[in-house]
């Protein structure tokens, strides 16, 4: 009888507390893909995403707006300018106190200093500018912080990642964090570690963005996707991103 | 006009074979999709790609809709002589892009 107590007690802790994967077994989702799909993302002329790369390079010199600026009018060149800029996004904006992705950041952007009009939410445009700013912090560590004044936003984030939703019911901490390296049907479960986004995902056939991706895992599990710009979507987010501290940026990965 | 990435070598010794990689960006739109409103999205697909080196035609390609979007074609050629390398690729619409490419054969 002891025995078994003692059974359902460790079995108890174990399924409350779900254990965080440790910093020497965090991989990438680049490990977990095939080899045909690393083999494109390491060659950049058969990486579809620079093609988004490409034509951010572009709208980065466009003069768009009232303000008839263009991005590099005011950031000068992004290969010094916006170097490990993408590895600290999701930030908090002083101004309106509120946490900004890197989209929302470059939409605001565009608002308060050029005077144009936002882009859609994932929008080819929008995707390619920030694709082209998280490109030029490629190889560099995420060096999300999840202390400070993040603390209550990394613990939304945290929050939201082991709620169990849906009709699944499941959590995404159910899948990342204690099933990964296993197969959900014929794809490999990978630790959910946003090192490449904006990504060139095969399925989509397009670039997209973490919110797509999340919004994506959440009808999967049969929940309600987050709306886009919504607090919970990019407090999970900077969760995922403060989960992945240390890791190298590969922007813009390739995904099945 | 379409983002093109082409990938061959500046220089190449004479006879050396040598590959050739192109990416352009395109939707593929293959006709079968239904939009949000129900109706058909029309098919808009690159049907044919073609390479000639110095004016002799060395790779051609017919594309189906099944190929998914933004082709990445890849092929291998005779690096005979020093010259130009183009590119076309050919759209439901009839428009045609081109790429013009230079290569130093020793």
């Amino acid at each position: 009888m002891r025995v078994l107590l003692l059974a359902l007690a460790v079995a108890a802790v174990a399924a409350a507390a779900p254990a965080e994967i440790a910093p020497g077994d965090r991989r990438s989702g680049y490990d977990f893909a095939g080899p045909e799909s690393r083999a494109m993302q390491d060659d950049d002329t058969a990486n579809p995403g620079m093609l988004g790369v490409l034509q951010g390079e572009g709208l980065w010199a466009t003069k768009a707006g009232g303000a008839d600026r263009s991005c590099a009018d005011c950031h000068g060149n992004a290969r010094t300018s916006m170097k490990g800029v993408a590895a600290r996004y999701p930030a908090l904006e002083p101004a309106v106190g509120s946490l900004l992705d890197l989209e929302e950041r470059i939409n605001r952007c565009r608002g308060e200093h050029q005077g144009a009009a936002p882009f859609a939410w994932e929008s080819e445009d929008l995707l390619a500018l920030t694709a082209f700013v998280a490109y030029q912090s490629r190889g560099l560590p995420i060096a999300v912080r999840g202390d400070g004044e993040l603390q209550s936003f990394v613990d939304l984030g945290s929050e939201l990642f082991h709620r169990r939703q849906g009709q699944l019911n499941l959590s995404c901490s159910q899948c990342h964090d204690d099933n990964w390296g296993k197969r959900l049907a014929g794809a490999v479960i990978p630790q959910a570690h946003p090192t490449g986004y904006p990504v060139y995902r095969l399925e989509w056939q397009s670039l997209g963005s973490l919110q797509r991706r999340l919004r994506n895992c959440m009808s999967g599990v049969r929940a309600e996707p987050y709306e886009y710009g919504a607090p919970e979507a990019v407090a999970l987010e900077l969760y995922l991103m403060a989960r992945a501290r240390g890791m190298a940026l590969e922007t813009p990965a390739v995904r099945p | 006009m379409a983002r093109v990435l082409i990938n061959l070598p500046a220089r190449a010794r004479r006879g050396e074979i040598i590959e050739i990689k192109t990416l352009i960006a395109h939707p593929m739109e293959t006709g079968y999709r239904l939009g949000p409103t129900g109706a058909a999205i029309p098919r808009d697909i690159i049907k044919r790609f073609l390479c000639t080196y110095n004016g002799e035609e060395v790779f051609r390609a017919e594309l189906f809709p099944a190929i998914a979007a933004n082709p990445f074609i890849a092929f291998f050629t005779v690096a005979t002589e020093s010259g130009e390398i183009v590119f076309s690729w050919t759209d439901d619409h009839g428009e045609t892009q081109t790429e013009v490419r230079q290569i130093t054969v020793e």
